[in-house]
């Protein structure tokens, strides 16, 4: 978390925590992780659990089409002005870690347009293992993968699994036909991540994004803290 | 001065349209010859049109061509050419060049759809457009090159086409190609193997009341709204029977547009 | 202005300054779509055409950027120059991503007021002029950049799009260098003679399929580059 940023240059440049108004911006999550994981439909979750009690937006990074964009706007989960695409020039983790300016427009402009948000939602287009997101772009990162892409994925860390603020093992109903160990995988992370959190989650069940959803409101309370 | 001498041909076109009074369009000055000849046509309602007639051919090299025309408030221009204008070598050394000259006063308008301009093979021809159009002015502008006459290779051609607009700049582009112009332009970038490459410009304030949105007419034809009021077509086609029909069509859909 | 620093052009030349330039295949997507870019050969023709068209006039906006011409007047002139509404956006966009980057590398009040003045961003090269310029470079500094600029971005995009061997696509890179280098002078020359003449005397080299392949590339659904 940034909550030390103050408001030092003309105008806010990149991870600054206020606006150039001076208001302070909404908090930006990240969630990145490898294809297929669940990214989108977590945020989908995230999105129908939160956007009653805030003000959200989302910033979809997709590989070369606008289709995460557009499943959120299928699914209507926020009205379609809260939900960006950035074209990420098949370098999805170049947009979200070594040139982030995209991004970085695609926030503020949300900020501009549906503002005051709370939170910013921002996916990554799905990708390897060593995709984060810079600390000049989000505040917090969740890292999601799957039981289903091998109950390995957090033996071998890995600076998604290992650094992320939140490791979320997705599709946990899918363990006993894959063959996934979930008490290994548990165990691994824990060794990877030391007291960092990790969340198992089924999102075939009611309210299975609500652990995920809890983090994120403790999240958004230190924030505005 | 009009007139030959030994580094070419000068000639030069003088157009002035003037609201008559009475609804419709006087043409206070006509004046031109040799390749240059105005001819004023019938009417077409407050319009008045006139036509440039070719009694020789060119530009050759060394040639100096001028098209000057002026549209004052509230009068109607059609200007066109009788037929396609051919560069060719010439004797006299250097470049030909033919330059226009617009200008529309606030509620004029002026309709410039001359035939082909056609690169042959050898010459070396610098052509500059330049329309200064003020505010409320409204211009149709139709230009088409065509690289070679049938199966032929081009000539040197330059031709920049700059519209201004309130004495701001509008559109500004120059198009360079055949033999000695700068590389790659006949590469996937610029022309690409298209031998006819036209625009067609309309600037008319305060209509259409919804801006023209930004669309592809078919294969190599762009509908393009300007950065102010006015559209672009740009068009790149294998021959000038192509292009001309693209453009047509353009010129069709936007002029319905417009009703 | 600081102190001239040459080393500071490579800064800004470099491919991963975090200006954006990444999703932007400087119209190769479109061109390798319609067949027309295939391979190394028709890579480096592409890339000539780029070059002496929207290369020449980016790289004599940005130089007369550097020269202290108003960047309203060449805001309007760049903007004279797109025809294209889908190339006007993207040169927009890529000139609001470096007025940031520009402004957290090299801060100056230049850069500032720039920002204030174009909040949706001014067309790339004349941020980039002004960059150049708060880096303490000279015009020809920010010529070479644009120009650089203009051939590499295709030249790299296109070995993402047709798994084109990097190392032919960097020798057309180097093939076109001496090119590159006359392309420069004759920027500078024209930005210098617009101090004198207006910006209406800048070059306007224009590249139809370049314009005509945007707009059909924006209207694409599925695409891997933004423009």
């Amino acid at each position: 978390m940034h909550l030390d940023h103050t408001h030092t240059g003309p105008e806010a440049v990149s991870a600054d925590a206020r606006r150039p108004d001076g208001e302070r911006r909404a908090l930006r999550i990240g969630l990145g992780g490898p294809v297929g994981s669940g990214k989108t439909a977590t945020v989908a979750a995230l999105c129908r659990a939160l956007r009653d009690e805030l003000s959200l937006a989302v910033v979809t990074n997709d590989i070369y089409t606008r289709e995460d964009a557009e499943f959120l706007l299928r699914e209507a989960v926020l009205p379609p002005e809260r939900i960006t695409a950035v074209e990420t020039g098949a370098c999805p983790h170049t947009a979200i870690r070594d040139d982030i300016s995209a991004n970085l427009e695609a926030v503020e402009d949300l900020e501009d347009a549906v503002g005051p948000l709370d939170l910013i939602l921002v996916e990554s287009g799905g990708d390897n293992l060593t995709a984060t997101f810079s600390k000049g772009l989000v505040d917090a990162q969740i890292f999601v993968i799957d039981v289903a892409g091998g109950d390995d994925i957090p033996r071998k860390g890995g600076p998604g699994v290992t650094t992320a603020d939140l490791l979320v093992v997705n599709k946990t109903d899918l363990a006993p036909y894959v063959g996934s160990d979930l008490a290994r995988m548990a165990a691994d992370a824990k060794a990877q991540r030391a007291e960092l959190p990790v969340v198992f989650q089924t999102l075939r069940v009611e309210n299975g994004v609500g652990e995920v959803a809890g983090w994120v409101r403790e999240r958004l309370a230190a924030w505005t803290a | 001065m009009d007139g030959v001498t030994a580094a070419g041909v000068t000639a030069r076109a003088r157009i002035e349209a003037r609201a008559d009074g009475r609804g419709g369009t006087a043409l206070p000055v006509l004046e031109g010859g040799g390749p240059l000849a105005p001819r004023r046509t019938r009417a077409h309602g407050t319009e008045a049109r006139v036509l440039l007639v070719g009694a020789m051919s060119g530009p050759l090299g060394g040639d100096r061509f001028a098209v000057e025309a002026r549209v004052g408030e509230g009068a109607r221009l059609h200007l066109g050419s009788a037929a396609a204008t051919l560069a060719l070598p010439g004797q006299a050394k250097g470049e030909a060049r033919y330059d226009v000259r617009i200008d529309v006063a606030a509620g004029g308008e002026l309709h410039w759809l001359p035939e082909q301009l056609i690169s042959a093979r050898g010459s070396d021809l610098h052509v500059t457009t330049r329309a200064e159009l003020a505010p409320g002015a409204r211009l149709l502008l139709r230009e088409e090159q065509v690289l070679g006459r049938a199966g032929e290779e081009p000539g040197r051609l330059t031709s920049r086409l700059t519209v201004r607009l309130g004495g701001a700049p509008l559109l500004d582009q120059e198009l360079s190609c055949g033999p000695g112009a700068p590389g790659g332009w006949d590469g996937p970038a610029v022309l690409g193997g298209h031998r006819a490459v036209g625009q067609l410009v309309l600037v008319a304030p305060g209509s259409p009341a919804n801006p023209a949105e930004a669309r592809m007419l078919g294969e190599g034809t762009a509908l393009m709204p300007l950065a102010g009021r006015a559209v672009l077509v740009s068009a790149v086609a294998p021959d000038a029977l192509a292009l001309r029909r693209r453009l047509d069509e353009a010129l069709a859909l936007l002029t319905a547009d417009r009703k | 202005m600081p102190l001239m620093s040459r080393a500071a052009l490579l800064v800004l030349a470099d491919g991963r300054f975090p200006a954006g330039g990444h999703a932007h295949s400087g119209g190769a997507e479109a061109a390798v779509k319609a067949g027309r870019v295939t391979d190394a050969a028709t890579l480096e023709r592409f890339c000539r055409g780029r070059l002496h068209t929207t290369g020449l006039v980016a790289a004599s906006l940005a130089a007369a950027a550097v020269l202290g011409l108003a960047a309203d007047e060449l805001d309007a002139a760049a903007d004279a120059r797109t025809p294209s509404p889908a190339l006007r956006t993207t040169a927009r966009r890529l000139g609001r991503q470096l007025v940031r980057a520009a402004r957290a590398t090299w801060p100056s009040p230049e850069l500032d007021a720039l920002a204030k003045a174009f909040p949706k961003g001014a067309h790339q090269p004349v941020v980039l002029g002004l960059t150049a310029r708060a880096a303490g470079l000279e015009p020809l500094d920010a010529a070479y950049c644009a120009l650089y600029e203009s051939v590499s971005g295709p030249a790299t995009a296109t070995v993402r799009l047709l798994s084109l061997d990097p190392f032919d696509a960097t020798g057309v890179l180097a093939r076109l260098a001496p090119e590159l280098d006359r392309v420069a002078d004759r920027a500078v020359e024209a930005a210098r003679r617009a101090l004198t003449e207006g910006v209406d005397d800048l070059p306007a080299a224009s590249a139809p399929l370049l314009e005509i392949g945007a707009q059909a590339h924006a209207a694409w659904p599925v695409r891997l580059f933004a423009s």
